[in-house]
This record gives C-alpha cells, sequence and structure tokens, in this order.
C-alpha cells in the first residue's frame, strides 16, 4: 500500500463486502482470531519481498480492506511453506488466508503468471515439479 | 516387508537418482517396495480452497489404487508429494461432508476411500524406523571428517498434523548420522523453507535464500548438504550455480539427497547417483572425503 495513501475506515467495510465473504468461504479462516503479535512476519521466509508482511495483511482484512490486502504483491510472494499457520498462536491458518487471496484474484479471471510467456530455457531447465506448483498456485 | 511405492513426477526425470539411491538402500534391509501399477501426478503442493475440491482428486486416486494394491503403506520419497497425499487423506478422513461431495463425484470408481486405509510414510520416517543401528552395521566406508549439513525445508514438518518430526528443531537426519560417527553442522536455516514454486517467476527470492543458507553452512564448515526434497534439491543447487557466476567469491556447497549419502556409506555401486543431474558437482568433495 503506497505509504501516504488515506484509508477509510467503517464498519459497513467489514460487514457487507462480497470479496471478503468470499475469503471466509474458501479459506474458513476467522481472520478476526489474529490479535497481531507478529509471529508469522518474525518468520516468514519471504517476508522481505512482500509489500506488506502477512500480519499486516491480516490486518488490513479485518478492517474490511481486501483490496488493499489484494494490491499487495505479498499473496504471490507467499510459498504456501506454512511457517506462518504453525507459528500463529491465535490458530489462524494464515496460508490458507493467502491461498483465498490468490484464488480470489485468480477467478477473476487474470493469471499472475502467464505460461505462454515463460522462456523454453526455462521451461527445459525447471523439473516437473516446479513448474506445476507454480502453475497450481499462479494460474487457474 | 512389501511395502506399495508411489514415485511422483520428477523423481523419474530430474531425481532419478533419489529413487535409484532409495530404492536398492531399503532392499538392504528387506524392504521391497512395489511401485504402484498406475499413478498420478498428486498435483505438488496441497490445495487449500476449501470451496474447491477437484484439486484433491489426482491424489486421493493414487491412495485409492495404493488401496487396490493390498500393501497398507505407501512410500513416497519426494516431500512434496507427501505432504499433498498426506493432507487430502486428512481432508478425507476428517470431514465427512467433503468425503461424501468427493464420492459422489467419484460414484463410478469402485472402491471407496474413507482418508485411514492407507499408512502414508515419507523415506525419512522409514529410514529411523529401520534404525540407526541397523544402518551402521552395513557401513563400509570410512569416512574422512566429513560435516554435513541436513536441510529439512518445510513440507515434511509442516503442518503439525503431517510432520514427522519437530516443526522448529528437527533432528531425524542429525540423529542418524550420529549414530553413523558423521559429524553433522548446527544451523538456524534447516527448516525453512527454500521458497519453493517462487523459482519459476521470482528467482530472486530463491537467489537470496539460498545465499543466506549456504553461507550460513560455510562458516560452520559444512561439505555438504543432504535433503530428500527434489524441489529443494534443484532450488539450491541449481541457484548456487548462478550465485557463482555473479559473484567470484561466493563458496558453493554441494547439495545430496539424504538416500545418496547413506547409500554411499553401505557400499551401494556409485554410479546409482549419477552426478550428470547435480549442477555443483559433488565428486570432489566426496573424492577428498573417502566416499567415491
Amino acid at each position: 500500500m503506497p505509504k501516504n495513501k488515506k484509508i477509510v475506515l467503517s464498519s459497513a467495510k467489514v460487514r457487507s463486502n462480497e470479496d471478503l465473504d468470499k475469503l471466509k468461504e474458501i479459506s474458513e479462516e476467522n481472520i478476526f482470531s489474529c490479535y497481531q503479535c507478529g509471529n508469522c512476519s518474525a518468520g516468514c521466509p519471504a517476508a522481505e519481498f512482500m509489500d506488506e508482511p502477512p500480519h499486516k495483511i491480516i490486518r488490513l482484512l479485518q478492517l474490511g480492506l481486501i483490496k488493499e490486502a489484494m494490491y499487495a504483491n505479498s499473496s504471490w510472494i507467499c510459498a504456501a511453506c506454512i511457517y506462518c499457520t504453525v507459528e500463529c498462536p491465535r490458530g489462524v491458518d494464515i496460508a490458507k488466508v493467502m491461498e483465498a487471496l490468490r484464488q480470489i484474484a485468480l477467478r477473476k479471471g487474470v493469471n499472475h503468471v502467464n505460461i505462454d510467456k515463460l522462456s523454453e530455457k526455462i521451461l527445459e531447465k525447471l523439473p516437473q515439479i516446479a513448474l506445476i506448483s507454480n502453475f497450481r498456485k499462479f494460474t487457474l | 516387508m512389501k511395502i506399495s511405492y508411489y514415485p511422483g513426477c520428477t523423481v523419474k526425470t530430474s531425481a532419478k537418482n533419489l529413487e535409484n539411491s532409495a530404492l536398492p538402500l531399503l532392499g538392504m534391509f528387506d524392504i521391497q517396495t512395489e511401485e504402484l501399477d498406475d499413478w498420478y501426478c498428486c498435483g505438488v503442493t496441497f490445495s487449500q480452497s476449501a470451496d474447491n475440491l477437484m484439486y484433491q482428486l489426482a491424489p486421493i486416486r493414487t491412495l485409492v489404487k495404493a488401496k487396490e494394491s493390498g500393501n497398507k503403506r505407501l512410500l513416497t520419497l519426494c516431500d512434496m508429494c507427501y505432504n499433498t497425499l498426506k493432507r487430502s487423506s486428512l481432508v478425507v478422513k476428517n470431514d465427512p461432508e467433503k468425503q461424501q461431495t468427493i464420492r459422489d463425484f467419484m460414484y463410478l470408481e469402485k472402491t471407496e476411500f474413507k482418508g485411514d486405509e492407507i499408512e502414508i510414510i515419507h523415506i525419512l520416517s522409514l529410514l529411523r524406523e529401520i534404525g540407526a543401528e541397523e544402518i551402521k552395521k552395513r557401513i563400509s566406508r570410512k569416512v574422512n571428517n566429513l560435516k554435513v549439513a541436513p536441510y529439512y525445508g518445510c513440507m515434511i514438518l509442516r503442518p503439525r498434523e503431517i510432520a514427522i518430526d519437530s516443526a522448529e528443531d528437527p533432528r531425524l537426519m542429525e540423529n542418524i548420522l550420529n549414530t553413523l560417527g558423521i559429524e553433522t553442522v548446527d544451523y538456524p536455516f534447516r527448516s525453512d523453507c527454500c521458497t519453493s514454486y517462487q523459482i519459476v517467476n521470482e528467482p530472486e527470492i530463491v537467489k537470496a535464500h539460498t545465499k543466506k543458507l549456504v553461507n550460513s553452512i560455510k562458516k560452520r564448515g559444512g561439505d555438504i548438504i543432504v535433503l530428500s526434497c527434489p524441489l529443494c534439491h534443484f532450488n539450491i543447487d541449481e541457484i548456487q550455480k548462478q550465485i557463482a557466476e555473479e559473484d567470484e567469491s561466493f563458496e558453493t556447497i554441494p547439495v545430496l539427497y539424504f538416500t545418496q549419502l547413506l547409500a554411499l556409506l553401505v557400499g551401494i555401486d556409485p554410479n546409482v547417483n549419477d552426478f550428470s543431474l547435480h549442477y555443483i558437482d559433488p565428486r570432489p568433495v566426496l573424492e577428498r572425503k573417502g566416499l567415491l
């Protein structure tokens, strides 16, 4: 999220938000359990490359700011290693929330990785295990 | 003992040396692996979307094949396969509603799967079960002061319900190696993620992680990294070559499958290791340490 961007907080944003409902349906997680201790971000191996670390993504979602959470690159940097989930003292499966964010975006019809545009060199070099997992997370 | 075996995609191609070292090793301890007649790619990553069960079908169909094989246990060599198969079986076992939805979809398939008929076992768990003392009896090579850095990655340690060892301080490989008289290196990134599929479109993340990992091991005097996951292997091995090309001062470290090291120690034909599949050639270190 740009540093000086103003955000508007309102209970309405949390109460009636189609994408937020979808997020709950896909992840089956209660993001309101999170009390922002930051354990997830402390151990996330990819947090330094994220626009917003995992605990801040959860905070944005708690405030109903799902667009801002999706605007950040964080869910696309997440490697689904499940560290955050294991370390969360409140039992929030953050990895599932990240997956839900990816799914909501992918289901709007935009793939994060364009397979056609990957170079032949990359496709030849990388093992199936890398390609399949990447396409599973980043395309629909 | 007979055990069903699920190879998965990469074990049949760029990680062929994982299979070729692991299966003869198990054979030495009277474990006969029977590869499933018909298996599917597990999908590599477990699908975490609760509202779409389609992604669970491939791993479940493989588990159905395992059930039909008549063996109670299914061996996986790959960490990603282990994670996906195990978690999919737990979806079926722990969620009756999802089990029913999946069953309804697979109504033409005869064998029902309830989630608990097959024990999915990872190669490292099986080696722990065989026992370090038993493995020690078969050691035929004397090693010169080899320092090994075990790397666990994430898929065999997380989430908790499928973990084969402590997610924070795993000791499985250390315990075996130490019993065999081999020194291990204690370093902080043993159970960190290798950053996985980011290698496709964000290789810089993999690079940064690998640099941190390798430097930390080098600082502590490690000679080789051992692991069990073909994706971790590719990521940590291949990217080191790139880092070394960009930065002359970077010291590389060879990456071997845990089973390759054990196969060398117990005297299985070294050709099974097919070092041409490695980007950082392990042969100079292995020769120096008396393993080749």
